[in-house]
């Protein structure tokens, strides 16, 4: 008789635990989905009225180390190789500045560290908005939000100087070298679909497994987007060299700011970029911190 | 911790090991199955209901369980799927070997041998205790980057140099839990009938104790499967990688489900088989009333 009531005082506890799951489940449905409205024209003109992770303060995220020439300054606390609260580098200096358009000071700007993967995680952003070089895709605008072009971006290869492939001058020629691309650019997707190499090529996880894998040759070119190339070979690898850029793809490809879907801040910040592209602030800010990145070799 | 005594078959053991035993069908027999089903039944709904209901669910299924996301990325992540597979056999051989080789150096007795059981102890602590992912983004990166003549630069090599070094701590132990289970009276009796040391190692005792780890010696190699992932950050594309590549590329993680597919088929049937392997093993020596 105890084994059946030790049936039945088991089932009872499954049972509640179950209730207390179904619970818990309800609970975050009642304070699910602010920020679902969209954005009226007036609403951006007062900062009270975004739809912002901390209210008073504009949270932006970017991953850490945050690399120049996007990110410049002097390290600082938790911050690697440069400091995004700067404002120098490119993507820090468009980030105050779209921060400036909203309404917001220096200081209630705040920066926060989001890992790339982390940037497109289902479920309610720790950031306003995360700029970390991310390219827009038709496929990952179906998961999050982007923000319009704020750079159009062009693909180029670095390679050692003095290694076979560093007199290489096509697309073609290539395609029988080990190439290598960091997770998450379209970079990799740009080796596949355009230089279609015979061998396949290396994909790694972050800036530091790439750049350490070419230094040591365990590949002959890493494919980055311009300026990265360009500090690459300024900085991480001496003996590097920009072989060339590619050719421009139609339609093009261009980074922007990742939301979360449907925030409607996206729309006050595409408003911010328009003006700053129309009153030339964005090229400018090209010009100062991305000047370097416009002189390479184009790969026919 | 294995005396003698616990290895004989004992009943209530063989019963509870079964998924299905604790129903009780001797003592409750259909009632008990009754309650069992409706308990599961009433858990599962409860389950589902709270998770499709929560206001998150539509984003993450949409982010995680996509059909066409897993469907799509599942060939290219089953052909990248072979190279673990390679990485875990190839490795599988040396650990075995290897560890072997520290065990028995463990396990010698007398003060001459003290260094070398000094070494291996040093040995299991340091593979076991240091990082995975450091001793593979070491090796993998590092040796290459002294620029010897002769140093292999494949990251594959290393990544497998890794997890061998690694592993072998593990197995090692696994292998001296067994070794020092066997009791010391065998090698007493082999030694007796005229066998040498290095005899009465090879033919008593190293034997019995293979055949009682082989449980926690599988079970190590179920994590070994899943480690070769580990290879992915070293760049090279495996499994794991290319599952990665695909999740980046649609900000989804169904991806990684189908990863987590073909890793599940292959660790499953290998848990089974263990479990097979126990039960055979339990099964002869109930029959032949010898306990070992």
């Amino acid at each position: 008789m105890s084994g059946l009531r030790q049936t039945f005082l088991a089932t009872a506890a499954l049972i509640l635990a179950a209730l207390a799951f179904l619970a818990a489940g309800c609970g975050s449905t009642n304070k699910s989905s602010s920020g679902t409205t969209t954005a009226t024209s007036s609403s951006c003109s007062n900062k009270n009225d975004l739809n912002l992770h901390t209210a008073g303060q504009l949270t932006i995220g970017t991953d850490n180390p945050a690399f120049p020439p996007w990110f410049g300054g002097t390290p600082h606390k938790p911050w690697q190789v440069s400091d995004p609260n700067s404002g120098e580098g490119y993507e820090s200096a468009v980030a105050y500045a779209v921060a400036k358009k909203l309404g917001f000071a220096k200081n209630e700007v705040k920066w926060v560290h989001v890992p790339f993967s982390n940037s497109y995680a289902p479920g309610p952003k720790a950031f306003d908005f995360d700029i970390n070089q991310i390219s827009f895709t038709p496929a990952r605008a179906k998961v999050v939000d982007f923000s319009d072009s704020y750079y159009d971006v062009n693909q180029s290869v670095v390679v050692n100087k003095g290694t076979p492939i560093a007199s290489v001058t096509t697309v073609a020629g290539l395609k029988p070298y080990d190439l290598g691309a960091q997770l998450g650019t379209t970079s990799y997707q740009f080796i596949q679909d355009t230089i279609k190499p015979s061998k396949k090529p290396s994909v790694f996880p972050s800036n530091t497994g790439a750049v350490t894998a070419l230094k040591n040759k365990q590949i002959d070119g890493l494919v980055v987007d311009l300026p990265t190339a360009f500090y690459v070979t300024a900085v991480q690898v001496p003996n590097g060299k920009v072989l060339g850029q590619f050719p421009a793809e139609p339609g093009g490809e261009h980074f922007g700011m990742v939301f979360e879907k449907g925030n409607s801040l996206r729309d006050c910040v595409n408003k911010a970029l328009d003006t700053l592209r129309s009153d030339g602030t964005l090229k400018q800010l090209q010009q100062q911190w991305l000047a370097k990145a416009t002189g390479a070799p184009i790969l026919k | 911790m294995a005396s003698e005594g616990d290895r004989r078959a004992d009943p209530e053991v063989e019963r509870r090991s079964r998924l299905l035993g604790g129903l009780h069908f001797e003592r409750e027999g259909a009632k008990g199955v009754a309650i069992a089903l409706l308990s599961t039944a009433v858990f599962l709904t409860v389950v589902i209901v709270a998770v499709t209901q929560s206001a998150g669910w539509p984003e993450v299924k949409r982010t995680f369980f996509d059909w066409g996301d897993i469907s799509s990325s599942f060939p290219d992540i089953a052909r990248a799927f072979v190279l673990n597979v390679k990485i875990f056999l190839v490795c599988e051989v040396f650990i075995l070997l290897l560890a072997l080789v520290i065990a028995v150096l463990r396990s010698l007795p007398g003060p001459v041998f003290f260094p070398l059981r000094a070494l291996a102890i040093l040995y299991s602590d340091l593979a076991r205790g240091v990082p995975t992912i450091l001793v593979i983004a070491l090796l993998g990166f590092g040796a290459p980057a002294l620029q010897l003549t002769g140093v292999p630069r494949s990251r594959v090599f290393w990544a497998g140099v890794g997890l061998i070094l690694i592993y072998s701590g593990y197995v090692a132990e696994v292998y001296r839990a067994g070794i020092e289970s066997v009791h010391p009276s065998q090698e007493a009796a082999a030694r007796s009938l005229g066998l040498s040391r290095f005899q009465a190692l090879r033919r008593v005792i190293l034997p019995q104790a293979i055949r009682r780890v082989i449980p926690p010696l599988l079970n190590d190699f179920i994590g070994l499967q899943k480690d070769t992932a580990l290879v992915y950050t070293l760049g090279v594309v495996d499994a794991f990688g290319q599952a990665s590549i695909d999740s980046a590329a649609t900000f989804t993680y169904g991806a990684y489900l189908a990863a987590a597919v073909l890793f599940v088929a292959i660790t499953i049937p290998l848990a089974r088989f263990t479990d097979w392997l126990v039960a055979r093993d339990r099964r002869r020596r109930q029959a032949t009333g010898v306990v070992t």
